[in-house]
């Protein structure tokens, strides 16, 4: 009994497994696979483009400016950082529905009897869906000064900044959503009645101007943040005041990491437990 | 010497729900061997694969791998083992090289040492000509070839492979055989297999045999049929309740009706068949003789055929 354990000894027990490869292997695979997909480039892309083209000639006539907008705001300007969100939301939802695919295909459960924590097959998903959004999103925002918009390097970064962290949450809010479904059709179910209302409600597509309850909504949205984080962002060239329907960049910026942390952890508890639905 | 073996259960149960799926199966796996789980859809053997993959926890009872408990230390278990599921665990869109790749560096490898790695698996699974074509473009045969090369890449001491040879057709089944004694004997890989297949569980060094969850026989397939005593005759009859009762009173002998037929397991069947239609001819329809096989070591031990095919009487 004794020989036991030296019969079974391993070098690999002295191997150091680096904690960001498997995620960077994770990520990569994200990238690749969205590439080798030409209709994911045009759904996460062309459907916002289509949405603030035709909305914006159709909207413009009957569009008032908020409070706080410049009183010569057209619609297309004020939907624009709007746009972009639903370009991020787009991509988080088209790279974690595939944890659905992955799941049923079996992707999964080669990753899942990996000698990796869970946490890294959630970054790796998160990472990857990241980088995509932010790609899809940065190209549409490079249409800025065609909105009359002048980013100065600095800004570009501080956009590039919080996009990064915008694209991480809706990727991580994806991710969570995803996770227990075993149906694509769930996670579309989920996409119409949760996820488009959260982007409609956000002051991404109207203002919350007002009192009624449709303002209150708005304000409970942590996507409202998210979008009036990035229209501050945009104008920083030339600030918006404080206004009833646009919190201050401080706010957005605090509740935008808040529920950044609230979907990963939620993410990581979900993917951590590990039950018989992992064994397909 | 390999003295302990690769893989030991004791006392294992595990539970969907209410659902009995394995109850207290015990037994080890001999280190570098092929062994196979042989069992229908449903005796358990899936069940088992995944608990040994880690993919389910260990509810009660002890296994251990590679003397790892694998209860304990699920982690140092997975650096150790390869596992090929059932569903291929390919992303399809990805080329064979990448796929790899992918495994490579969730298994902690990487830079040159990966390259190689993945270069001589492809030769030795006769794969390198298609190491740059997508998943989607290989046959059936070629991608469970990968799947195989994906759980090799680590060098695992054991691997695992549950239902390998689904959607193989006939050549490619074979292929995947002589690649897995090659393993065992030129790389000491200890390999574990479930199938629902006889003529697989006829390949494999040793067996065990699962039934609703249970250890029905564990053995070399050749001493499992030799437990069965001589030959196995299967008698097709009118009335085989009432037949199979009178064989057993003038003969003195077990006689059991299985799947609509009698099942008699005797020494010198040739010479009983004669006696036997001397005396019942009338009511028999035909008799066949031969050795026993696994299947009839599975009927013997769980009085059942192993597919679930209408019993007695339907």
């Amino acid at each position: 009994m004794t020989a036991v354990p030296l019969t079974h000894a391993d070098p690999r027990d002295n191997i150091r497994r680096p904690f960001w490869l498997p995620i960077y292997a994770l990520a990569l695979r994200e990238l690749v696979r969205f590439f080798r997909q030409r209709s994911r480039v045009i759904g996460a892309v062309g459907q916002p483009l289509l949405f603030w083209i035709l909305f914006g000639a159709g909207l413009r006539g009957s569009f008032a400016p908020p409070s706080w907008a410049p009183r010569d705001m057209t619609y297309q300007q004020y939907f624009f950082p709007g746009v972009a969100v639903l370009i991020v939301l787009f991509t988080a939802i088209f790279s974690t529905i595939s944890i659905i695919e992955d799941r049923r295909e079996g992707f999964l459960q080669g990753v899942l009897a990996a000698p990796i924590s869970r946490l890294a097959i959630v970054l790796g998903k998160l990472c990857g869906g990241t980088v995509l959004a932010v790609l899809q999103a940065g190209l549409f925002l490079a249409l800025a000064p065609l909105m009359g918009l002048s980013l100065s390097p600095l800004t570009t970064l501080a956009v590039a900044g919080f996009l990064i962290l915008l694209s991480f949450t809706l990727t991580a809010l994806g991710f969570l959503i995803a996770w227990p479904l075993d149906s694509t059709q769930g996670f579309h179910a989920i996409m119409s009645i949760v996820l488009m209302p959260m982007w409609l409600l956000s002051g991404a597509f109207f203002p919350a101007d007002g009192t009624g309850w449709l303002s209150w909504v708005i304000r409970v949205n942590p996507l409202t943040y998210g979008v009036a984080g990035l229209r501050r962002l945009l104008y920083s060239g030339q600030p918006l005041p404080a206004a009833a329907g646009l919190p201050s960049f401080g706010v957005c910026l605090t509740v935008t990491i808040v529920f950044c942390a609230v979907c990963v952890g939620v993410a990581v508890w979900q993917a951590e437990r590990r039950s018989s639905r992992d064994a397909r | 010497m390999h003295n302990a073996p690769a893989i030991s259960l004791l006392q294992l149960s595990h539970h969907y729900g209410e659902r009995q799926a394995l109850d207290r199966v015990s037994f080890d796996v001999p280190t570098g061997k092929i062994f196979g789980l042989l069992g229908p859809n449903g005796g358990g053997k899936t069940t088992l694969f995944r608990v040994l993959a880690t993919l389910l926890p260990v509810q009660s009872g002890t296994v251990r791998l590679l003397s790892l408990d694998l209860a304990t230390r699920p982690a140092a278990v997975r650096s150790r083992i390869g596992v090929t599921f059932q569903s291929p665990s390919l992303d399809r869109k990805l080329t064979v090289t990448e796929n790899l790749k992918i495994q490579g560096h969730l298994y902690g490898l990487r830079g040159s040492d990966l390259g190689r790695q993945v270069t001589s698996l492809l030769s030795r699974l006769g794969l390198t000509d298609r190491a740059d074509d997508r998943v989607e473009s290989l046959s059936g045969g070629l991608a469970r070839r990968v799947e195989i090369a994906k759980g090799l890449l680590h060098a695992p001491r054991v691997l695992l492979l549950d239902e390998p040879s689904t959607g193989l057709d006939p050549g490619a089944r074979l292929d995947l055989w002589r690649c897995l004694t090659q393993l065992c004997d030129e790389a000491g890989v200890t390999v574990l297999v479930t199938t629902h297949l006889m003529e697989e569980g006829q390949r494999c060094d040793a067996l065990a045999i699962l039934d609703h969850g249970h250890l029905v026989a564990l053995g070399t397939p050749a001493d499992l049929q030799h437990s069965i005593g001589g030959d196995c005759l299967s008698i097709a009859a009118l009335d085989p309740d009432s037949l199979a009762c009178d064989i057993a009173a003038r003969f003195d002998l077990p006689a059991r009706v299985v799947g609509g037929q009698i099942r008699i397991e005797t020494q010198r069947g040739h010479e009983f068949i004669g006696r036997l239609v001397e005396t019942f001819g009338p009511r028999i329809t035909s008799v066949s003789l031969g050795r026993p096989t696994l299947e009839d070591v599975f009927v013997q031990r769980t009085g059942h055929r192993f597919w679930n095919e209408p019993q007695t009487g339907v």
